[in-house]
């Protein structure tokens, strides 16, 4: 067994609203090792996406530890957190949302390339031309809007952004629930082709249990704040231990009438 | 088997040079029938119940026919057909209580006083299965959950006992476990009081848990209609066979195996 990439320990981390205090994580530890995908499932307001921005480091936990790369990556501030950056990356729901709206395809994926200097910067444009490439994305896209393109098409360049800095893992926040279901299936293979290819780990966080298991290693369940059933994907589906995850494996809808089925 | 609804050879267009975004729709809709329609974005489908319900903005240009055998004349929105949005969060109000939006039906369309459209608001709410209804009359809607909200708004839409239901992709924002609830819910009501419900979606596996019938849609036209176990069993479109090829559930071979 090969060293984790990732552990994070205990971590706890509650929003105030209104008068209450709710705990969105309630001492959550995880680890994840190089090249795997752990699929983090749960409902709405389990706390899944507060755990990717404590791990990000969007948002400060109030108790626990997170190792990364066998730093303590809570502690590293300044340039060595930058340098570190590079290697932890994120895609999220919402691609729009996620890029500078007067940006250019070519332009978010460049901005990564030259804050990172992964490569020269008389290499940088063809750089951004393999990504392109790479992601499944028609050449010539680098001088268009990033409104002006498809959905899918958006969330490629969100996926070329995040794998142009080599990183080491790269946290998916339900990056592909906003999708059409055949794009779907096309940005899920790209994902899976990556990881082969280049090793990195993925925390492939959703609410929908049947895209969690066709990508994931292992599978975290998630309910509360905490995680309640962790284990091998095969394994954890075939004999759930918590309600959480009968419930969700309850909810997948099947194909009536599918006679493979 | 009487028929509610009947669309025929249906266009709508919304600018004049873009192709249309509908195109010669014929399609109809049986009473107390659960018909589902299905496609991808851009296929047309929020056009086609739009259409159906009257709410195409005002610049939108519609050819064909829209036909109501099953109604004594032309339907009045909200009374004869209720619709439920993607998003409770804009369609609710945010300055009205829950108890006065849900209410709010009733008083206008079964002239109901308003003392007794508070009683029938927490009625339909506990009809939707919300938690203490009448004390939730008195909440506001960014209060609840999202899955809360939208049953508000499933209640607002049966409140005048529409013949018809039209849930607009109603479930795309929830997730999966809140989803189930809520169609469970929309066929519970539908049945218990013989609305015809149409049921837009993108997630043809959802539709064909509760649907009697499928209407695929693609690229503004109607490509498949039949009954759902037929239509998924044995398609007939390209299209419809490329929405069951991408279905992802816990019976699909995974893309990795055990261990990295």
């Amino acid at each position: 067994m090969t060293a984790p990439l990732l552990v994070a320990h205990d971590l706890s981390r509650a929003f105030t609203s209104g008068r209450r205090r709710v705990a969105a994580l309630d001492g959550v530890s995880l680890s994840i090792a190089p090249g795997e995908t752990l699929g983090l499932v749960g409902g709405s307001g389990c706390g899944k996406s507060t755990l990717a921005r404590v791990l990000t480091r969007l948002v400060p936990p109030e108790s626990g530890s997170i190792a990364f790369m066998g730093d303590d990556w809570l502690a590293l501030s300044g340039g060595r957190l930058r340098a570190a950056r590079r290697h932890l990356q994120m895609v999220f729901q919402d691609p729009l949302a996620a890029f500078n709206p007067r940006a250019t395809v070519g332009g978010v994926i460049a901005d990564a390339l030259r804050i990172h200097a992964v490569v020269p910067r008389e290499k940088r444009r063809a750089e951004v031309g393999q990504l392109i490439e790479r992601v499944g994305l028609p050449s010539g896209l680098e001088e268009r809007s990033i409104r002006d393109i498809s959905g899918g098409q958006r969330q490629r360049v969100a996926i070329a952004r995040a794998i142009a800095v080599q990183p080491r893992l790269i946290v998916l926040d339900e990056a592909a629930s906003a999708l059409d279901v055949s794009v779907r299936g096309r940005i899920l293979e790209l994902l899976v082709d990556v990881q082969r290819e280049t090793g990195v780990a993925y925390l492939f966080i959703s609410h929908d249990l049947a895209v969690i298991r066709a990508v994931s290693h292992r599978i975290a369940v998630m309910a509360a704040g905490r995680i309640v059933e962790e284990g091998p994907a095969a394994a954890v589906i075939a004999a759930p231990a918590s309600d959480t995850l009968r419930e969700l494996i309850g909810a997948v809808p099947a194909l009536k009438g599918n006679p493979q089925a | 088997m009487t028929m509610l609804a009947s669309l025929t050879d249906l266009t709508v267009a919304y600018h004049r040079a873009s192709p249309p975004s509908l195109s010669g729709v014929s399609l109809d809709i049986a009473s107390g029938e659960i018909l589902a329609i299905i496609g991808e974005s851009g296929s047309g489908k929020s056009t086609l119940v739009r259409a159906l319900a009257g709410l195409l903005p005002e610049r939108a240009r519609l050819s064909g026919a829209i036909g109501w055998p099953g109604l004594d004349g032309a339907p009045r929105a909200g009374r004869d057909i209720g619709y439920v949005f993607q998003d409770p969060g804009s369609s609710l109000n945010p300055v009205l209580t829950v108890g006065e939006q849900v209410g709010e039906g009733a008083r206008r369309h079964l002239g109901l006083s308003r003392a007794a459209a508070e009683a029938e608001a927490a009625r339909l709410l506990s009809r939707v299965h919300l938690p203490e209804p009448e004390r939730l009359a008195h909440a506001y809607p960014h209060q609840l959950s999202g899955g809360q909200r939208q049953r508000v708004a499933i209640a607002g839409a049966i409140a005048a006992r529409p013949r018809l239901l039209v849930a607009d992709e109603v479930t795309s924002a929830l997730d999966v476990v809140v989803q189930a609830a809520i169609v469970d819910l929309l066929v519970e009501l539908v049945r218990a009081d013989g609305m015809t419900l149409v049921f837009v979606t993108h997630d043809l596996a959802l539709a064909s848990g509760i649907a009697d019938r499928l209407a695929v849609m693609a690229g503004g036209r109607l490509v498949e209609l039949g009954p759902t176990a037929e239509v998924v069993a044995a398609p007939k479109a390209a299209e419809t066979a490329a929405l069951i090829a991408a279905h992802i559930d816990l019976a699909t071979p995974p893309l990795v195996g055990g261990a990295p």
